[in-house]
Formats: structure tokens, sequence, C-alpha cells
């Protein structure tokens, strides 16, 4: 009796977490639909009937374009500078053991905790009062790292937790200089760490809306564009444009999943060749 | 001649506090030039400072032997993202504290005197509290509701996933890979009045239990408060459902198993094994969902209606539209204050100390 109750139980919350996943995906399944409607008037809300033109033209829509353009000009030039900054903070922590470790973390953690509207709000309350940059690309760019640094940091740092830097020690000791030790030694084995966080910070910059929305100035990026122009239409070609960042998005998740299940195969065919235990 | 050796190697040995010591003197000259502490001639005195602390220090590395240097590497690679940070986070919330005590010179004029004026937070809350309390009840409804979904899909994925769990995590993700604003459009059209779930809802009959509920109003699904807080629930729920996801991974089964071998049941052991183990991961999870949930502009403006907004509107129309920034300020400091003390409380009693 009681073993047939928990087995109900075991259904009712597999069909739960089917439902769950159903949820997730119902908005989704209504863009990639949409991206194939053919519009009546100006807002692509109601279907009409099936076409692919859409998806012929996906640059129809120039000034939307022109947006995306500016959106992965932005996400590529924060990125590649709050991957720095992020990547080098990240290090100090993990390596080093210094005086106000402790504050540091807190500190990183605070722009995290804060509402994005203050940050957005106060960094442009900071641009307002002077007059050596215009709001714009500059203060676009400067809001995205300063949200970015603290995303990177925190993901490398769990990325190498359990890196071994006594290899560093070993580097050296073998005659490498501290510079060649960390391009041979160091570097290749937080790399990954460093690539997964800039991937995550490139997602952020490109779909952050609420901080852009107060520091971009005159500047259009991918969701201020489709911000301002929901009120007055909504072009299948935001579907088209949406779809592709997703479709190609899940084509960056898969490689990864994929490269991760080949690489523990082969440490499994390696521990199988030399009879080691194989750590999990 | 002994002396300044003698007086060098005492300033190497502690080259750790003069490096810590650097980069907050560094950060707070950088923060009072940003957030206009000083003007005048005062300002080439503080940026002479500033470069004067961070030669310092470069001579220091450069003449203090590797045992010096060793001590402030950390500070020098830190220093880049923290004087970033100190600019471009610290400094802003300087100056937005200094502007929502400022009044406007005239109406349209965009000129602020600073004035410990105070009115502009009696203002915010006199003529902005609905919005306020609009923000924190469906931001905290938002985050149960995240839990109650979120919790038992990541278990099934945790504990029943196999091998399947990545793919079923990948799956879990992979929706908030479209832009943000385009899933809560989506979510307009999903819930619009001849939408397909209002007419779902009516050929079953199911929407007299709806408005009763009070989720639906006049047959309407959009433009209610429902249909806000739905919109932050979905657009949250990873935040909720990965940290859940990560604790409960953690997780060794055996321990279940141990607690089934000693005669406890199913549900017994998910209450005195699993559910305490798992509970950092909600505690972390209803920080990362109730903060950005409570600023959030977009869900009420795109699924509410102007009874429903909430203070994030607020913040944003009196900025950008009415470009009454001390108002705006003040009302954005008042949210920064209110949510750094709830955060405060919540740590308090039911604190983990990994917090990241």
């Amino acid at each position: 009796m009681m073993r047939k109750r928990t087995k109900y139980g075991r259904y009712a919350l597999n069909v739960f977490a089917g439902l769950g996943l159903v949820y997730l995906f119902a908005p989704i399944f209504f863009i990639v639909a949409f991206s194939f409607n053919k519009p009546n008037g100006n807002f692509n809300i109601a279907w009409q009937s099936f076409t692919f033109d859409n998806w012929l033209h996906p640059f129809a829509e120039q000034s939307l374009t022109r947006a995306l353009w500016k959106s992965l000009e932005i996400a590529a030039v924060s990125t590649f500078i709050s991957t720095i900054l992020g990547s080098l903070i990240a290090v100090a922590l993990s390596r080093y053991k210094f005086r106000g470790s402790e504050g540091i973390n807190l500190f990183l953690v605070l722009p995290l905790t804060t509402p994005e509207i203050v940050l957005g709000s106060s960094l442009a309350t900071l641009f307002l009062g002077q007059n050596f940059i215009d709001f714009g690309m500059v203060t676009i760019i400067i809001a995205h790292i300063m949200f970015q640094v603290s995303f990177v940091a925190l993901t490398v740092r769990a990325r190498i937790r359990g890196f071994d830097w006594t290899l560093e020690q070993a580097a050296q000791d073998l005659g490498a200089t501290p510079f060649r030790t960390f391009m041979k030694v160091t570097f290749p084995l937080i790399l990954p760490g460093i690539l997964a966080a800039a991937l995550l910070a490139f997602a952020l910059s490109i779909d952050d809306f609420i901080i852009t929305f107060f520091n971009s100035g005159p500047i259009q990026t991918f969701p201020l564009q489709i911000y301002g122009a929901s009120r007055v239409r909504i072009p299948p070609q935001i579907n088209v444009l949406a779809s592709i960042i997703l479709f190609f998005s899940v084509a960056i998740l898969m490689a990864g999943t994929i490269a991760g299940m080949r690489k523990s195969a082969e440490k499994q065919a390696t521990a199988k060749k030399f009879k080691l235990p194989l750590r999990k | 001649m002994t002396e300044t050796v003698e007086r060098n190697n005492r300033i190497a040995r502690n080259a750790d506090r003069v490096g810590l010591g650097a980069m907050i003197l560094a950060s707070i000259c950088l923060v009072a030039l940003g957030a206009h502490w000083v003007s005048g001639p005062m300002v080439s005195v503080i940026v002479l400072v500033l470069v004067a602390v961070i030669v310092g220090v470069l001579v220091l590395a450069y003449t203090g032997g590797p045992e010096a240097r060793r001590l402030l590497a950390p500070y020098g690679l830190l220093k880049p993202g923290m004087l970033w940070l100190a600019l471009f986070f610290l400094a802003p919330v300087w100056s937005l504290l200094r502007i929502s005590l400022s009044t406007k010179e005239s109406r349209f004029s965009v000129n602020y005197n600073f004035s410990w004026a105070f009115e502009n937070y009696t203002k915010a809350f006199s003529d902005f509290g609905k919005q306020f309390e609009h923000a924190f009840v469906y931001a905290a409804i938002a985050t149960v509701l995240t839990i109650l979904i979120g919790y038992p899909l990541a278990y099934v994925i945790a504990f029943r996933g196999g091998k399947y769990k990545n793919i079923l995590l990948g799956l879990v993700v992979v929706p908030f890979f479209t832009s943000y604003l385009i899933r809560t459009i989506a979510w307009s059209t999903i819930l619009a009045d001849r939408g397909i779930v209002v007419r779902a809802l009516n050929a079953v009959g199911l929407e007299r239990l709806f408005e009763w509920m009070h989720i639906m109003d006049n047959g309407k699904l959009l433009n209610t408060p429902a249909a806000v807080i739905g919109g932050l629930t979905y657009n949250f729920l990873p935040f909720m459902l990965l940290p859940i996801y990560v604790s409960l991974e953690k997780i060794d089964t055996n321990l279940v198993n141990a607690a089934g071998d000693l005669y406890s049941s199913a549900s017994r052991a998910f209450r005195k094994v699993v559910l305490p183990l798992s509970i950092p991961g909600v505690f972390a999870g209803t920080l990362l969902t109730f903060i950005p949930a409570a600023g959030d502009f977009v869900n009420a403006q795109f699924l509410g209606n102007p009874n429903t907004s909430m203070i994030g509107n607020s913040i944003q129309d009196q900025f950008l539209k009415q470009n009454n920034y001390p108002v705006a300020s003040a009302m954005a400091a008042v949210l920064m204050v209110s949510i750094a003390t709830l955060v405060l409380l919540y740590t308090r009693i039911f604190g983990t100390e990994d917090l990241a």
C-alpha cells in the first residue's frame, strides 16, 4: 500500500516537472512560431498565415539590424575589458592569501545585490554632473563593464577554486621565468573558466536593458530598439532575429556539452589504460 | 646610510599593508573626483595624490625585492578592476545620494544645488507609496512562486535526471537565451484578451474560478496584477532554479538511502535530509530573484496597467521623462537602502557564509 502511494507521488512529481518545462518553453514556442507569421498591420501579435518571407529577409528592418550590430559591438568591447579586469581579480583572490581579501569578496557581491535600476540611475547621475563625456557608446560600455566585472570575477573564481598552484612552482623550479610560467602553465589551465565567464558576460551585455536605458543617450541597442518600437509596431523580423540568436546560443551550448562529454570520456579511457582510480 | 636601508626593509616587509593602503587611498581619490567632493584647485591636488600613490607602489615593487613584490602582487592584480568599481559603482551611489538631497534651480533647469532637501524623500513616499508597496509585494509573491515551481523541477533534474541531467538543465536555460524584452512581449501575446489562454479558460469554464481568485479581472488576464507577477515569476525563475539545483546536486544520495535503511519514510527523509541540505540554494535563489524583481519595470510596463506600476516604473518615468532627477534619485536611494536592509536581516536570520 505504502509503496503504491510513493509510486504515484513519483509520477506526480515527474508530471509537474514536465509541465514546468512546457511553461518555460511556452513563450519561446510563440516567438519562433510567429517568425513564420504574415502579420496583418504593424503588430505581429495575431496569427494570420504561414510564410517564409521573414526568414528570407531577416535584415529587412534596417533600424533593428543596425541596433543588433551596435549591441554586438558594445558586447565585444565591454566583454573584452571586463574579462581581463575580472579574471585578474579572480586570480588574486584564489592565488594569494592577503590582507583585506574578505572585504574584497563582500565588495564584489555588492553590485549583484543592487537592483539594476539603482545601478543604472546612479551611474547616470555621475555622468550628468560632468562635461568630459556625452551619453553614448562610451557611457554604455562603461556601464556594461561595471556590472560584468563582478560576474566575471565570481565565475572565474568558482571555476579555478581547486586549481593546484604548486604547478607554478614546479615550472619555476625547472627554470621557467614567471612570465613563461604564466603563459605556458597557468593561463592554459584557467582558460576554460575565463572563456565561460566571457560568454556569460557577453550574454549579459547583449540582453541588458535597464542599465543601458539610463545611460544610452541617442544610441539604440537591440533591446532599446525593441522597447522603443514596441508601442508603434512589432515587425516579424524581431522574432526572426530572436530565433537566430536562440539557435546560435543553443549551438554554442551543445558544442560545449559535447566537448565536455568527449573530454570526460577521454579521461575515463586514460584512467582505464593506466589502471588509475577515477576521481569524480 | 644603514638607517635608510633599515627603513626600506621595514617598508618591504610590510608591503602588503602598503599595497592595501594604496588601493584604498586610490579608490577614495577616484570617488572624490567622480562624486564632486572637491572643486577648483583641489581637483589637481587629488589627481596628484592619485598619481603619486600609484607611482609610489610601482617604485616599491621595483626596488623592494622579491618578497615585497610577492606581497604586492595581489593588490596589483586587483587594482584595475577595483578602481573601475570605485569610479563607476561607488562614486555613482554617492552622487545619487547627493542629487536626492538637491533642489532644481528652476522647474526646467538641469542644474542642481545641494541643499539637504529632505522634501524629495517625503515626496517620494507620499506620491509613490503605492508603487513601493507594489514592488515589494509583487516581488515577494513572485519569489515564493519561483520556489514552488523551481524546487520540484530542480529536484527531478538532480535526482531523476540520470544521464539526461545535463540535457535537462540545458533545456531549462535555453528559453533565457532569447531577449528579456521579447520574452515579456511574447507573454503579453499569450495572455492577450483574445489570446490562447483566455479562450482556453473560457472554453473549459474556469474563468469564474479565476475571477474569484482575483487572477482575472472582468474577463481579462493581461493588464492585471496577476499578469505582472506571472511575468516576474517567469523571467526570474532560472535565478531560483539554478542555485537550488547546485545545492541539490551536491547531496550524497547515500545519505538518503541511509535514512531509508533506518526506516525513515520517503517524505520524512526528504524533510530531514534533503531539504535542510538544499536550504543554501533556496537562500541564494531568493536573493537573486527578489532583488532584481523588486527593481523591475519591464514586466509592469508590458503586462500591467497604470494601477499596477511598480517603483521601477516611477523611477524611470521621473528620471528619463520628467527629468525630475532629485525625486527619482530619492526613490532609487530608498529602494537601495530598503533592499540592503532586507538582505541584511535575511542574512542574519537564514544566513549562510557562502553567498557567491
